[in-house]
């Protein structure tokens, strides 16, 4: 036998070898998953209140007649969400933009942009909300919205762009000073360097914390249910409260998850391919 | 009277806080000229060199561009940088632009070429510093011999009036060294006009026209290579080269 048989024989048992350990951790993973799920929903099933949750929770009837109905208020949440997350994206980058910019007479600005952070970030989204959607109606302003809506939306515009500044901000301040020289240096002004060659290595850098973001946001959409505004979960919360049944509440949570578990699995994928992300 | 220089600098200081690096620095390059600038390590090469592009402030004296001064207040800084060029010691390539964006940047922003103008210009200068076929790779992609030539063309596509050079080849294993000197070589021989800060004893015998030590913020001794680095007539200057030689730098 030649010696590049036994190097080829060699290779191939090293790949059945291979193959052999992987279908075995898909195995043992199968297995275990089985057990812990069936024990877990065992203990539930077994449980003493259990007959009750299920009723309460997990009727299929009141799913059915309730459903139609949360979806179709959802769309109203995610079109705030959009919205919203639109106008996060920009008045955080004019924020984080003012407080690195560098320039004198900017410095006015320059201190809103900082009370402006420590103001909306330190206030509970919660609280935030209903400041703005109780109190600026109250001011009874001519040309001020009083929607609940639009309010409710500004509100977590406010709470959320405070946020997302700052994000922003880590990202210009993680670009090394050296690009800034040598954008400089082949005679681009501050704005084109800024523009050019800062921003887009710092928008890149951010990606995974801001979809973070996103995902909280997708969620706390619902808190403008407190003005009045009829959204997924008000709407559930309507149905349950008129027949003493839970289910469409997890009718609502089912289409939160919708929204979030995809977002969550694009940030785990940003989040390992990082080098991946050319955009 | 000899004709007007291109880089002037008279009397330039440069603190850091209470650390005097620039302590009055003449220095004179002529046109098609290329002076070698070499000195310790921390002896100011460097902020000699950002000072000249502008992007570190002079405390005192003045720098002169074909006879204008650039370190004025009033002068616009952006317009004074478009004349010249620098390459750094790290490259500083920008690593989310291909190489090509790389060199056809400052030709579109800075200079006004279209899109396809800087481009085209870019293919050829890649081209010509042996880098034809990597124009859509990342600069992370490639090797620091072949960064640094990126670098040299990103700079040189500027058609810069003096290219200033900071020790391009230190951040480089020795096998990458003479592919990024022949690059430089390749500019001498074009005539640009340079400031070559550098380490390589050799090279500077090779193409600088004159050789500048530079020791405790002042130009010491100035003069043609074979004599400055040769016979120099400074004990500070016999001492630093001394001390390359020891180290087996030259
Ligand atoms: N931005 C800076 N702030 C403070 N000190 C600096 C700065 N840049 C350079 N220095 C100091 O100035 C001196 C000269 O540095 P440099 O010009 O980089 O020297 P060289 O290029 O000759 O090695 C060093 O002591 C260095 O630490
Ligand atoms: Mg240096």
């Amino acid at each position: 036998m030649s010696g590049s048989e036994a190097t080829l024989d060699r290779r191939a048992a090293r790949g059945a070898a291979k193959r052999r350990r992987a279908r075995r951790g898909q195995a043992i993973a199968a297995i275990s998953s089985v057990v812990v799920l069936g024990g877990l929903a065992a203990l539930i099933l077994t449980s003493p209140g259990w007959p009750d949750v299920r009723d309460t929770f997990f009727s299929w009837s009141a799913f059915k007649d309730s459903f139609p109905d949360v979806l179709s208020a959802f769309w109203l949440d995610i079109k705030l969400f959009v919205t919203v997350e639109i106008a996060v994206l920009i008045l955080g980058l004019l924020v984080a933009l003012v407080r690195t910019s560098a320039t004198a007479a900017l410095f006015p600005v320059r201190l809103l942009a900082v009370v402006f952070v420590d103001l909306f970030r330190g206030i509970p989204t919660i609280l935030l909300v209903y400041l703005v959607g109780f109190g600026i109606p109250a001011l009874e302003l001519s040309g001020l919205p009083t929607d609940p809506l639009v309010l409710g939306g500004i509100a977590l515009t406010l709470s959320y762009g405070a946020y997302v500044a700052e994000v922003y901000r880590a990202g210009i301040a993680s670009v090394h000073r050296s690009q800034r020289d040598a954008a400089l240096a082949v005679g681009l002004t501050e704005g084109q360097a800024l523009r050019h060659v800062i921003l887009p290595q710092a928008v890149r850098r951010v990606g995974p914390p801001l979809l973070n973001d996103f995902i909280a946001l997708q969620k706390d959409v619902a808190l403008v249910s407190i003005l009045g505004v009829v959204e997924a979960f008000r709407q559930a919360q309507i149905f349950a409260s008129s027949t003493f049944n839970y289910t469409p509440l997890l009718g609502a949570a089912l289409l939160y998850l919708c929204v979030t578990v995809p977002l969550a699995r694009m940030l785990d994928r940003l989040g390992t391919g990082a080098s991946g992300l050319t955009v | 009277m000899s004709p007007q220089p291109v880089l002037a600098i008279r009397g330039v200081t440069k603190s850091f806080g209470r650390l005097e690096v620039l302590r009055g620095v003449d220095l004179e390059v002529a046109e098609h000229e290329a002076v070698a600038l070499i000195g310790a390590s921390g002896s100011g090469k460097s902020t000699l060199v950002r000072c000249i592009d502008l992007l570190d402030e002079i405390d005192d004296g003045d720098i002169f561009l074909d006879g204008e001064v650039i370190t004025d207040p009033a002068v616009d800084p952006v317009a004074m940088r478009r004349r010249l060029a620098l390459v750094f010691q790290a490259y500083n390539l920008f690593p989310h632009l291909t190489v090509l964006e790389n060199v056809a940047l400052g030709d579109m922003r800075a200079h006004g070429a279209s899109r396809g103008e800087a481009e085209s210009r870019a293919r050829s200068l890649l081209e010509r510093f042996g880098l034809g076929g990597r124009e859509r790779d990342r600069p992370d992609d490639l090797s620091g011999g072949q960064q640094q030539r990126v670098a040299i063309a990103r700079a040189f596509a500027g058609r810069p009036r003096a290219m200033l050079l900071d020790e391009v080849t230190s951040a480089l294993d020795p096998e990458l060294v003479g592919e990024v000197l022949d690059a430089v070589r390749d500019l001498k021989a074009e005539g640009v006009t340079m400031l070559i800060v550098t380490h390589e004893m050799g090279f500077a015998r090779e193409v600088a026209d004159r050789v500048g030590f530079l020791h405790d913020g002042r130009i010491l001794e100035l003069g043609p290579p074979e004599r400055v680095l040769s016979e120099p007539e400074r004990p500070e200057t016999q001492r630093f080269l001394r001390r390359l030689l020891e180290a087996g730098r030259i």
